[in-house]
């Protein structure tokens, strides 16, 4: 873009303010209602008194500490099978001539539109006769074979100098060992890209873990947090904003942390 | 490495994500077409044959026209306006305006956030009275609204929250796409006396194209995949004002658990998807392949 100069330059920096704190102002709020007694809930003043109690309330009022701890697990569960399993089919598609290649990779691609989320009926019923409904494996297995993680790590493998790999052939190493020394290291970006957004995926992820799971033993913080508002229902609004900023917070303070690479990352995985 | 060896590694090591992915995308795809043309199996009843009669039943079912129509005015409402925004912001973003970095962050940030908690966020701004657009409407001397409870107001109010939350998704896309411009086409049509308005109209504008199309199918596949929010804030209703369609094969399927019918509903969103991904492939690759 042609830089604006001037009078024009000051309007559009107010313009992109004014929209800015429009945009955060929903979150302010939230936080502002977490931190303060429910009587300064819709009544904002430079006295109202800092506290924790909603947070104590919410904390006693619902196992979160057990859907956090079920959240990482599975937070934790898809990004490794993902990794393992995109890894693989990427290194096939990249640099493998293999019959029926072209099928394949098309067939992997119809996962970008339909997603395992539109399918509920067909893969609870799935889940079900495998005897896994409420197990974490079950809100994670329809994710593991990410055709996106797929597509994106074989853009990175291919763009990769082929005389590297011949050249580690030439040594005698095997395929494995090719993937292992040369592809995986050079690919750290990508993972770290991939990473990032299928966490933030996942930790936010709702409808088919609120349809797979039915205890607290495994539920995740997502569905854990719905049940605890439904419940609450107009009851005490300070509690619900401390839990629900509660739920939001390692996502969110990582992302604060690490806004550059998380950023980065988005844009990395967006761009083809 | 011979043909038939490539063959072998190259399906040894897709096996295991291609299990999964059959098993969890096109197996259940197949499936749902499949039991779209029979009963629901109830205890030790089996499922029956019964032709089109679960889609003639669906022609016949005002809620799924509704769901539909609420479905195509939430997509026709929320995606243009996200998309302009997302892209106001990233020219906003990229152009170093004072502060830039907050103002990324300011918009990014409801991008991080999981939808049922904007959800709760939300609903406190909605509730009648009470709640915060209300308390404001009062002070301007206006009565109370109950903007979740209302038909004729719930959906806009699911359409706003969704703005809210997605623009600065897609704003990421077009500051990718910024940033890969390059400035000699901003000081050529500097020295040639161009305007901002016009260089944006007549360059920006048309170099972004791929970018738009990309975040349009997203959208769209957005605006039919995610009912979080209209789960957790209204269950679609009242009077089934704020369905979709995806969250009316929730309530078909879990709620009311006449899977085979849930099934025929589904079958028309992967129709649409299906539709969508033709479109893309077909028209829209012709034209991003330029990059």
């Amino acid at each position: 873009m042609i830089a604006a100069r001037g009078i024009p330059r000051t309007l559009e920096t107010t313009g992109a303010w004014v929209l800015a704190a429009v945009w955060i102002a929903p979150l302010v709020y939230c936080i502002w209602a977490a931190f303060h007694p429910p009587e300064f809930a819709s009544r904002f003043a430079l006295d109202a008194p800092l506290t924790l109690a909603n947070f104590h309330k919410a904390w006693d009022a619902a196992p979160f500490a057990r859907y956090f701890l079920n959240t990482f697990a599975l937070v934790s569960l898809v990004l490794a099978g993902q990794i393992v399993l995109v890894t693989l089919a990427a290194y096939a598609f990249a640099r493998f001539e293999f019959v029926g290649r072209d099928v394949a990779f098309a067939l992997v691609l119809v996962q970008l539109m339909i997603m395992p989320d539109v399918l509920l009926v067909e893969n609870y019923l799935t889940m079900s006769s495998l005897g896994l409904v409420d197990t974490i494996l079950a809100m994670a297995l329809p994710y593991m074979a990410s055709a996106f993680g797929i597509f994106l790590l074989r853009q990175t493998f291919k763009s990769m100098p082929k005389e590297l790999d011949d050249a580690a052939r030439v040594e005698g190493a095997g395929i494995l060992t090719v993937l292992w020394r040369v592809y995986i290291p050079l690919a750290r970006p990508t993972y770290i890209a991939f990473a990032l957004v299928s966490v933030s995926y996942h930790w936010n992820n709702f409808l088919w873990p609120l349809i797979v799971t039915n205890s607290v033993g495994t539920r995740p913080v997502t569905v854990g947090l719905r049940v605890f508002a439904a419940i609450e229902q107009g009851v005490d609004w300070s509690t619900i904003t401390a839990a629900t900023l509660m739920s939001c917070a390692p996502l969110l303070v990582a992302f604060l942390l690490f806004q550059r690479q998380f950023i980065q990352s988005f844009m990395r995985a967006g761009i083809r | 490495m011979t043909r038939t060896k490539a063959t072998i590694y190259g399906w040894l090591l897709l096996l295991p994500a291609f299990v999964l992915l059959v098993s969890f995308t096109h197996w259940p795809a197949l499936a749902t077409i499949h039991a779209s043309f029979f009963t629901t199996p109830k205890g030790t009843r089996p499922a029956i044959y019964v032709g089109l009669e679960n889609y003639e039943a669906m022609f016949d079912d005002p809620v799924f026209w509704q769901a539909v129509t609420n479905n195509l005015i939430y997509a026709l409402g929320t995606i243009p306006v996200s998309v302009a925004l997302a892209m106001l912001m990233a020219i906003w973003v990229n152009e170093k305006l004072a502060g830039q970095s907050w103002l990324r962050l300011a918009y990014f940030t409801p991008t991080v956030l999981p939808m049922i908690a904007v959800a709760n966020i939300w609903l406190f701004f909605y509730t009648p009275d009470y709640g915060l657009i209300d308390q404001i409407a009062h002070a301007f001397g206006f009565g109370a609204t109950n903007w979740l409870g209302n038909p004729d107001t719930v959906l806009y109010c699911l359409m706003v929250m969704t703005v809210w939350k997605e623009a600065g998704f897609f704003m990421i896309f077009y500051l990718a796409a910024l940033q890969q411009l390059s400035p000699n086409l901003a000081e050529a049509a500097a020295i040639e006396g161009c305007g901002r308005w016009t260089f944006f109209r007549r360059v920006t504008l048309p170099l972004l194209m791929p970018t738009t199309l990309f975040v349009l199918v997203n959208a769209v596949i957005g605006a039919f995949r995610l009912v979080d929010h209209v789960i957790a804030l209204t269950g679609g209703g009242p009077n089934n004002a704020s369905q979709l369609l995806l969250s009316y094969i929730y309530d078909i399927a879990f709620r009311y658990w006449d899977t085979a019918y849930a099934a025929t509903l589904t079958v028309v969103l992967l129709a649409a998807l299906s539709g969508l991904a033709l479109f893309q492939f077909l028209v829209l690759e012709k034209r991003i392949h330029y990059r």
